[in-house]
């Protein structure tokens, strides 16, 4: 089954434990989901924005609310779900930083995926193409790209320092979806990062 | 249950007690079904009809000659697919096709009850509904669905009776009636009792029906069902008959003539006291007020939601719902949602809308799996 899953996707649902509470924000057409309730029998729900995407999912059985991420996320209560997973998404939000705080409040834990802004091909493109750069994940032109809040991995990781949210793990992927080895000038060589992230526990 | 000339009929012996306090005596429910129950008796889906509909959702309605109301999406191999599944739909509490409302007999004073009938609440067609589950051998419905007063209904079912449902379909809908929408209704309440021939309601045995004031009740009411931008785009500023104006109060433009049409093939079908005591039923409700808030109705309920809300619906806008998810969310339900992009308001749950019966299609696929049915 995890054949039909997307590598990234694959490597997020290592990460999850049996009979977790997941809600995925942005969750497409559910494969992540039906994943997860399915090997890891996960109570699962989802946000999704499109139509299709909604369909796709209450095809499969699972609960998916159509919403947008940059408002709907204020509905859910705190601690509601064990996870939050939010891929491939962040860089599309309006107010990313929000939808953090917004995320880490509703799940125990976050784990966010994005593409590296930091990574040494989108650098080479812009420093000697002299052109926004462009690639599998970032596929558009600079005019219609829905991505307005791209970042580096180093820039993710100053963010939740300066707002006290916890780096759990981190883990690089290489353009194949593959997880590297190493997490060695992960900056310069990761292509799409994940993250797993908490709030800071009150004392 | 005894089949009548266009309808089966169902007689509770017992009388109920309704939310007024007053005791409903021999309620009879005037109901259709469709399809065939299967052995394990998990096929059910009780379809709740709005505030004008009746118990003919499905193939041709044998007093108006037409389609049913939903038979767009309700027969065999359809969204609502009844090889598959056993389709119940009955007439309201109140209502004028069959079930007990204002004109029936009122088995005491052997005359139609008029005013005399007791004023009902949703929950009380409800409680009606489930007796008729019941008695059909029905310990748990797969579904409930509906849109509108039905969607009303359904989440009156998901709440009151929510072990003996599955699945909750709630369709342009609210968990209660807003200002502006008791508001419309009044206006239509005045109408009918505004029109001399309804004489107190009692016009059953006199000079007939106060049709003028009912067919002004539904105008109002249809204008409500429609949207500002449907409207312009399907008569626009067109005239009827001509390329003049007449300079009178006839009929000038076409929007005119279809709100006329509209209220008087209405009145054909629907008993003005009737939609009194309906519409006052729907200005009622609110699960709200309920058990403490909203939350705490729908907490630890086992019920899979599936709402659908249309985006120029301005009767039972989209926030109504989300007001109902939210809830939901607090209390770790199962709850799916889709708003579908229409300009045709709120009757678009009964139009061809493919986005939402596609959507609709694939949830109760999923749900089929789910449940084993």
């Amino acid at each position: 089954m995890s054949k039909n899953l997307r590598t990234d996707l694959f490597v997020i649902s290592k990460l999850i434990n049996d009979k977790e509470k997941i809600l995925d924000v942005g969750c497409g057409d559910g494969n992540l989901l039906n994943f997860l309730f399915k090997t890891k029998k996960a109570d699962c729900r989802g946000i999704e924005i499109s139509q299709s995407g909604v369909n796709e999912c209450v095809k499969k059985g699972l609960s998916v609310i159509q919403g947008d991420a940059n408002y709907d996320l204020d509905d859910y209560p705190n601690n509601a779900f064990s996870t939050v997973i939010l891929s491939q998404t962040i860089q599309a939000m309006i107010f990313p930083d929000v939808v953090i705080k917004n995320l880490i409040r509703i799940g125990r834990r976050a784990i966010i995926s994005f593409p590296n802004f930091g990574y040494w091909k989108v650098r080479k493109d812009l420093f000697f193409g002299g052109k926004m750069p462009k690639n599998d994940i970032l596929p558009y032109e600079w005019f219609d790209t829905p991505n307005i809040h791209l970042c580096s991995l180093k820039d993710f990781e100053i963010f939740c320092n300066r707002n006290n949210i916890i780096i759990e793990k981190f883990i690089c992927l290489g353009e194949k979806g593959n997880e590297m080895m190493t997490n060695y000038f992960s900056n310069f060589f990761a292509y799409q990062v994940i993250f797993c992230v908490s709030k800071k526990k009150k004392n | 249950m005894k089949s009548s000339i266009f309808t089966d009929k169902f007689k509770i012996k017992n009388s109920i007690k309704l939310d007024s306090g007053e005791l409903i005596d021999s309620c009879e429910v005037a109901f259709k079904t469709y399809g065939t129950l299967n052995k394990k008796k998990n096929n059910a889906i009780l379809v709740c009809h709005a505030l004008s509909g009746d118990q003919f959702c499905s193939e041709i309605n044998p007093l108006t000659k037409k389609k049913g109301w939903w038979n767009i999406l309700i027969g065999p191999d359809k969204v609502i697919d009844t090889n598959i599944f056993f389709v119940i739909c009955s007439n309201v509490l109140g209502g004028c096709m069959g079930s007990t409302g204002p004109s029936s007999i009122n088995p005491k004073t052997k005359t139609n009850y008029g005013l005399k009938f007791p004023v009902i609440t949703i929950s009380d067609m409800v409680k009606v509904q489930e007796k008729l589950v019941s008695a059909l051998g029905i310990k748990k419905l797969f579904a409930v669905i509906g849109g509108s007063m039905g969607g009303m209904q359904t989440l009156e079912w998901a709440t009151r009776f929510s072990n003996k449902v599955n699945v909750a379909i709630p369709i342009a809908t609210s968990y209660r009636h807003s200002a502006q929408n008791i508001a419309f209704h009044e206006i239509g309440r005045q109408a009918i009792m505004a029109d001399p021939v309804w004489n107190n309601g009692n016009y059953y045995k006199t000079r007939g029906e106060p049709k003028r004031g009912l067919s002004v009740a539904r105008m109002i009411a249809h204008i409500t069902y429609l949207s500002e931008h449907a409207l312009q785009r399907k008569f626009g500023r067109n005239l009827q008959n001509s390329n003049f104006f007449s300079f009178n109060f006839g009929t000038d433009f076409q929007i005119e003539s279809y709100l006329k049409h509209q209220g008087s093939s209405f009145v054909e079908r629907f008993d003005a006291n009737s939609y009194l005591y309906i519409t006052k039923a729907m200005d009622y409700f609110d699960l709200s007020i309920k058990k403490g808030g909203l939350s705490k109705v729908f907490k630890n309920s086992s019920v899979n939601f599936c709402f659908f809300t249309f985006t120029s619906d301005w009767l039972f806008p989209t926030s109504e719902t989300k007001t109902i998810i939210k809830s939901l969310n607090s209390s770790n339900a199962m709850v799916s949602f889709a708003e579908v992009k229409t300009d045709k308001g709120h009757d678009a749950f009964l139009l061809e809308e493919p986005e939402f019966h596609a959507t609709l299609k694939g949830f109760i696929q999923g749900q089929i799996g789910i449940h084993r049915v």
